[in-house]
């Protein structure tokens, strides 16, 4: 297989292959594979890379390890993880099917590296999330499932993936490849149905071998069904937030006297919008100063006059002086009043546990406010879904805590509004970036 | 690397994903320039770093770059690309801080091991040198996650301790847009907005921003000898050896660095749009064709950039 990839003629159709995606219009999908420590990920994506001819040749020379080719050697790019054959960091890795364009993040499945699976997984449009069948009790009606596997799919959950696919690896080296796949699947799906999860589909493959990963394997542990690169090609990319009301945070403001763009003394106020839409003529507030103003110009982020739509650049020119700077938010004149409490979920990343009385920097949009944990409302245990008493979270935790914050903040649950929704916490002693909350 | 592409089937390769790249990148600069006080774009007339300031045009308007261009000179660089920069520099009114290796190697900073060693590396203590005197505390730069495997592991915002190196085992999260961009005195941050941009990507968008780039990376007649599967230009500083074959090839370059360890491809892809085609049927990756220093261990580039390497 491998020696057929390195001496076929690489000629116009692999190239082709890697961009073709874009002359249909769709989106890139950004996906990431997670799941427990050597259930295959890294594999997996060599794999993708391979069988899909996105791997160049002198990429293809270094994946040999022992003699053997290790296709896991593609994406393992630091000297640390070559020499526990662990991935640490995510790794991203560009490349195309006949029908869209890709970019994968390769994410640790070691628990002290959650923050980096994390980090990944905040800017996925999709997750595999892999369940390697040798280590579990498939002959069991209902297997238990790995802690990882749980955490991992949890947290892709509650950062809104869109699309999460169960993908149960390694199903070649089980004696019973059908009945293992109907076990773990239903293992999946009952704890998906407790979590609240809904997966887009539960696919069995073998990695190593190349089952239904590009080449469908019909009928194989007794799946009939699309390969694992076939049901990426097919899912959504992430929606903007578009139908909610406009909210933008003001990540640069441009002053200028010579532009010729706009009218003499006035100031642009650039950043992305985060929900909604604004255009010439609507209202909008300020926040923190509750200022009202009407936009008076709308700009793209090269400077063309549009308007601006959630998940786009723009510039926002408003028709008087107002005090406005970096950090600041635009949003409409009906938006919810900013507030000086905030609860939600943390999923936290820092090695030091999170304290509950402690203060924290939150950075919301672009503004930094000093966070204060009143209390840890609770902790969730991802094996029972439980949620405990807890006066702390500990390293790669997940729970509700509540915060006090220095001055208010306009934020709207993550459910409905990603970047209104979202604060990363940061320690102010090492600077460290320790947590990621979404309001509720 | 003769394309082989059917003009046709070429022309259905769209360039629509470029606009959501050059807003991403865009985005960054702007970051960039309202979170950091001292930033700095490193500039070395390359096509990536070219293609960069392309962006910051785009997100500042002409001649309006909120930070200096900063140039690491190895004193090893090819003249045309030298020129270039420099011209480039005058036209956008930008300020050029040039700093030399061979300074670094006068202060007793910088000392090879033999007289003829590629001064590449070396390149990282006159960066450090550089952001010391300026006390700079961000520097953008034009390195791509499809480069190489150190690259691909590599945030938006990479932070760099006080010793200007990269902790891999201990990156800071990057969630989101929400950029942690705090600093204890004494570190800064390296900043890649085109990160997520591909060698098609770049070239995709210079032919269709119609970017300037140094002649060197479209095709040329050069002396070069063939040494382990690689063209080596022939040069004052990179002599053949005893028993190497000159040669004249028609031949562009796809990275343009030190000349001590960068190499030219075979080509006849004389503009943009034939370099574009190239790309698409190329089977060696642009590092893997062109630079003589990665290929001493797998690990060459992480280690480099632990020393502070770009």
């Amino acid at each position: 297989m491998m020696d057929a990839v390195v001496s076929s003629e690489v000629g116009v159709d692999p190239g082709l292959r890697r961009d073709d995606e874009a002359s249909r219009g769709d989106a890139a999908l950004r996906f990431i594979t997670c799941g427990s420590v050597d259930d295959g990920k890294s594999t997996l994506i060599g794999r993708l890379l391979v069988d899909s001819k996105a791997v160049l040749q002198d990429q293809l020379a270094g994946v040999h390890r022992a003699g053997a080719v290790d296709l896991a050697l593609l994406t393992d790019g630091l000297s640390a993880e070559r020499e526990q054959g662990i991935t640490i960091d995510v790794a991203y890795r560009y490349f195309a099917s006949p029908r869209r364009k890709f970019v994968i993040g390769d994410t640790p499945g070691h628990v002290q590296y959650t923050r980096n699976m994390v980090t990944a997984a905040s800017g996925a449009d999709a997750a595999v999330v892999l369940v390697d069948a040798t280590k579990l009790q498939w002959r069991d009606a209902q297997p238990a499932l790995l802690p990882q596997t749980r955490r991992h799919a949890l947290l892709v959950d509650l950062l809104r993936v869109p699309s999460i696919v169960f993908a149960i690896n390694k199903l070649d080296a089980v004696e019973d490849p059908a009945l293992a796949y109907r076990h773990i699947a239903g293992a999946l799906a009952a704890f998906s149905h407790a979590a609240g999860i809904q997966p887009r589909a539960v696919v069995p493959l073998s990695a190593l071998q190349g089952f239904n990963v590009v080449q469908p394997a019909a009928g194989w542990a007794g799946y009939v069904g699309p390969s694992l690169l076939q049901l990426l090609e097919t899912l959504p990319a992430t929606t903007a937030e578009a139908d909610q009301g406009f909210a933008f945070p003001v990540q640069w403001v441009e002053k200028f006297s010579e532009s010729a763009e706009t009218a003499q003394g006035r100031r642009v106020f650039w950043g992305r919008v985060a929900t909604g839409t604004v255009q010439p003529g609507d209202a909008v507030r300020v926040m923190p100063s509750g200022q009202a103003a009407v936009v008076a110009q709308v700009l793209d982020a090269v400077r063309r006059p549009t308007r601006g739509i959630a998940g786009h650049s723009a510039g926002i020119v408003l028709d008087r002086e107002v005090d406005i700077s970096r950090g600041d938010w635009l949003l409409a004149h009906d938006a919810p009043a900013a507030v000086r409490e905030v609860t939600g979920t943390v999923a936290w990343l820092d090695d030091e546990p999170l304290v509950a009385g402690r203060t924290y920097w939150a950075l919301h949009g672009h503004r930094w406010v000093k966070a204060r944990v009143q209390r840890v409302v609770h902790q969730l245990d991802v094996q029972t879904l439980a949620e405990q008493e807890a006066e702390a979270l500990p390293p790669n935790g997940i729970g509700v805590v509540k915060l006090v914050l220095q001055e208010p903040l306009a934020t709207r649950p993550f459910a409905k509004a990603r970047v209104p929704g979202s604060l990363v916490l940061v320690d102010t002693a090492t600077h460290r970036t320790s947590g990621a909350l979404l309001v509720r | 690397m003769n394309a082989r592409v059917d003009p046709q089937l070429l022309s259905r390769v769209s360039n629509r994903h470029l606009d959501a790249l050059e807003e991403e990148a865009i985005f960054v600069l702007r970051e960039v320039a309202a979170a950091f006080e001292r930033p700095a774009l490193l500039f070395s007339g390359g096509k990536d770093s070219l293609v960069l300031l392309k962006c910051a045009e785009k997100a500042f308007g002409s001649g309006r770059l909120p930070y200096p261009l900063l140039m690491i000179d190895t004193g090893h660089n090819f003249p045309e690309v030298t020129a270039f920069r420099d011209r480039r520099a005058k036209e956008l009114g930008a300020e050029l801080v040039v700093r030399s290796v061979e300074d670094s190697m006068r202060r007793g900073t910088v000392r090879l091991a033999y007289p003829g060693e590629s001064r590449n590396a070396h390149q990282s203590v006159t960066l450090l040198e550089a952001i010391e005197e300026f006390r700079f505390d961000a520097l953008i730069g034009g390195a791509r996650r499809d480069e190489e495997k150190a690259r691909a592991k590599e945030r938006v915002f990479s932070h760099r301790d006080s010793f200007g190196q990269w902790q891999p085992k201990s990156q800071r999260p990057e969630l989101w847009t929400l950029f942690n961009t705090r600093l204890q005195p004494g570190e800064h941050f390296r900043v890649f907005p085109i990160s997520n941009w591909t060698e098609l990507d770049v070239w995709q968008y210079i032919e269709r921003e119609a970017v300037e780039l140094p002649s060197l990376y479209y095709a040329h007649r050069r002396e070069v000898v063939e040494r382990r599967g690689l063209l080596v230009p022939v040069t004052e500083l990179t002599p053949p050896r005893d028993g190497e074959e000159v040669v004249t090839r028609t031949v562009r370059f796809r990275t343009v660095g030190d000349i001590t360890c960068t190499c030219p491809v075979a080509s006849t892809a004389a503009s943009a749009a034939d370099v574009v085609a190239e790309t698409i049927a190329a089977d060696v990756s642009e590092r893997g064709a062109t630079r003589m220093d990665d290929k001493t261990s797998d690990a060459s580039m992480e280690k480099r950039k632990k020393d502070g390497y770009f």
